[in-house]
């Protein structure tokens, strides 16, 4: 028999149908929507006078547009609560259940989704958001979608795919201590390049992946789209099952003991082939920061910004248009640069894990005066265990705030926004242009870096 | 979504010819709160295209005199980041039903057929050829041939290439039909496979 990688099993297991063309109908467990784009997929549903196929496959949140303070008040922008009300109108008329702001589930979809147990291993998990990657740390096909096939999904819980090709990302060795998940990411984006995964889907694997707890698997399935890989994945193991046990949609009981047979038998074969395989010794990895203006732009904090011209003397014309945008020039040091914002929160590091280290650096110290603070949890259920840790205080006592849960000034869709020129260390997953707001300037860092910033109003280890 | 169908488009092509421009270039995120897919064109490419002060800069190419087409001509990893269609929208919207690139991120390439966008790739040389001889000519004509998978510079047998586009989905745009019908007419199939799967 042939051997098979843990990609192609669930793949196979979810093919409808195979097509002449080698495409696939491929179907759809679970499937997660937000305010920013599924409404012009319910208004092809209502064109189209077609229902929603598998409402309880769906399942809605506000995220990507919410205010992180004062969510009991109105919403201020009109089009703001135009488009959360849209949401809501939608999933009642079509019966999706929606966690809206103040329920107590709210939060960002690539956070709830795990956190309340309903991406489970062995699925395959859609949304219209390209972190959807990030359930592929539960040993899932998951992956991003556009609008139209938001539509599909509602209209049939399938898609037509073609088949990625694999790829194998082992990670050997152990983490250096203060290498965070966020590190790790960064430095494959940065060895790989932001588009050395386009059309494959990764199998993270190794020593090194292996002992990640499941909040660190997630930053690392969540950044696979930042090198263009549709998405990523790791087999699951009992670091795996114990955090879904006892979780609100996870099985109960002996239903979640039989449950725990068949994800077991979740795994790639020994000598099962990809399609590319790499490997990286988990002790070269550093802590990283980004320079530039996309997340493969990325270098050791303590290393300085690459010489805009080559070794053959031609200049680097992707560099120079960064560095231009970021006002940096190569051989510059990161540490010591002084910085405005700091924004702890996304998908990619807004969960309890990043909440809780960010907290043990600022421990004792003070918030820098002239760094203004933006602390997002990842979800309402984040936020009130962070409250009864005494994660809240501990803030408060160095000068933070703990805001309410939303996507924030990850895209700034919201009033959370980097002003014009500002440089921000942020723990989200994306320093493009104008990312954080017009002429923003970003530094994706791990939420430890973040923390040193905060307090010393400069880039610090 | 419904479009009008392909088959054969000739235009002069616009340019652009950067490499890893994100959807967040393509349509910043502050456009996203619409409800509907019409009205995004004026927003495309908008912190290159407008000064701070809102007005059109002279120095992007929308806004020169070859700013105008139905063919965009754009560098490597065309539509990487955000899954969002918008950034297919907003294209459709300013007039593009043809992008070509070195190479389209995943998310985007399909957001672009969903929506009546042809995604060209050409190899690195004939793109570099194509780009150059434009260059050169910035009021040439390129011709696609859908049918055919083929885009050339009109009237020129010598600056004609091959592309390649899924079979169905080249279908699909030449009908102006979309995957979503298509799916809804496999429900019954769907639901056999659910039935199937709780056997197991």
């Amino acid at each position: 028999m042939m051997q098979k990688t843990l990609f192609d099993k669930i793949w196979e297991a979810h093919e409808v149908n195979q097509l002449d063309d080698g495409s696939s109908v491929f179907y759809i467990d679970q499937h997660y929507i937000h305010e920013v784009t599924s409404p012009q997929a319910f208004s092809g549903l209502r064109q189209r006078g077609v229902e929603v196929f598998r409402p309880k496959q769906t399942i809605a949140t506000a995220d990507h547009n919410v205010p992180t303070q004062n969510q009991h008040l109105p919403i201020k922008d009109p089009a703001s609560a135009a488009q959360l009300l849209t949401l809501s109108q939608n999933c009642s008329e079509f019966g999706v259940s929606l966690f809206d702001l103040e329920h107590k589930w709210n939060g960002i979809v690539h956070v709830i989704g795990p956190e309340l147990g309903l991406t489970q291993p062995g699925m395959t998990v859609v949304c219209g958001d390209s972190h959807t990657s990030t359930h592929g740390a539960f040993g899932a096909i998951a992956f991003g979608i556009g609008t139209s096939e938001v539509e599909m999904v509602l209209a049939s819980q399938a898609l037509m795919l073609n088949k990625p090709k694999s790829m194998k990302i082992e990670v050997k060795g152990d983490l250096n201590p203060g290498v965070s998940a966020k590190d790790l990411a960064l430095y494959l984006i940065s060895e790989l390049g932001t588009d050395g995964g386009t059309g494959y889907f990764v199998e993270y694997c190794g020593s090194a992946i292996r002992k990640l707890s499941m909040e660190s698997r997630m930053t690392l399935c969540n950044m696979s789209i930042e090198m263009g890989a549709r998405g990523g994945l790791i087999q699951a193991d009992e670091i795996t099952f114990d955090y879904l046990k006892d979780l609100e949609f996870t099985p109960k009981g002996e239903e979640f003991d039989n449950m725990l047979e068949r994800w077991r038998e979740l795994k790639t074969d020994e000598g099962a082939l990809f399609d590319i395989s790499y490997s990286f010794d988990a002790d070269h990895i550093l802590p990283m920061i980004t320079w530039g203006t996309n997340p493969g732009m990325a270098i050791p904090l303590n290393s300085t910004i690459p010489d805009p011209v080559r070794s053959d003397g031609s200049p680097h014309k992707e560099f120079l248009s960064a560095m231009n945008y970021m006002d940096l020039a190569g051989g510059e040091s990161m540490l010591g640069k002084p910085i405005d914002y700091v924004f702890l929160g996304s998908c990619t590091n807004g969960r309890i894990e990043d909440l809780r280290e960010f907290a043990k650096y600022v421990k004792g110290h003070k918030k820098a005066d002239t760094v203004t603070v933006w602390i997002v949890p990842g979800s309402r259920k984040v936020m009130e265990q962070a409250i009864s840790e005494g994660i809240e205080d501990a803030l408060q006592l160095a000068g933070f705030e703990l805001r309410e849960p939303g996507c924030s000034a990850c895209l700034a869709m919201n009033e959370d926004k980097i002003p014009p020129g500002k440089y921000c260390v942020s723990t989200s997953n994306r320093n493009f242009e104008g990312r954080q707001g017009p002429g923003s300037r970003t530094f994706l860092a791990s939420p430890k870096t973040a923390a040193l910033a905060a307090i010393n109003g400069w880039i610090a280890v | 979504m419904s479009f009008n169908p392909i088959k054969r488009i000739v235009s002069p092509a616009v340019l652009l010819p950067l490499d890893h421009v994100d959807t967040d270039q393509i349509i910043p995120a502050r456009f996203l709160k619409a409800t509907s897919r019409e009205g995004f064109g004026k927003h495309l490419f908008s912190s290159w295209r407008y000064q701070k002060n809102e007005e059109p800069d002279p120095e992007f190419v929308l806004n020169g005199k070859n700013g105008k087409g139905e063919i965009l001509l754009v560098g490597e990893n065309f539509g990487c980041g955000s899954s969002r269609e918008h950034a297919a929208w907003a294209l459709h919207d300013y007039g593009f039903r043809v992008v070509v690139a070195k190479s389209f991120a995943d998310i985007f390439r399909g957001n672009a057929m969903n929506n009546g966008i042809v995604p060209v790739e050409l190899k690195l040389a004939e793109h570099e050829e194509l780009l150059n001889y434009i260059r050169k000519n910035p009021e040439a004509e390129l011709m696609l041939d859908l049918p055919s998978e083929t885009i050339q510079v009109k009237g020129s047998d010598k600056l004609k290439f091959n592309f390649v586009i899924n079979p169905f989905r080249k279908e699909c745009l030449t009908m102006g039909t979309d995957l979503v019908d298509s799916l809804i007419t496999r429900k019954e199939e769907i639901s056999q496979f659910e039935q199937n799967r709780k056997q197991k």
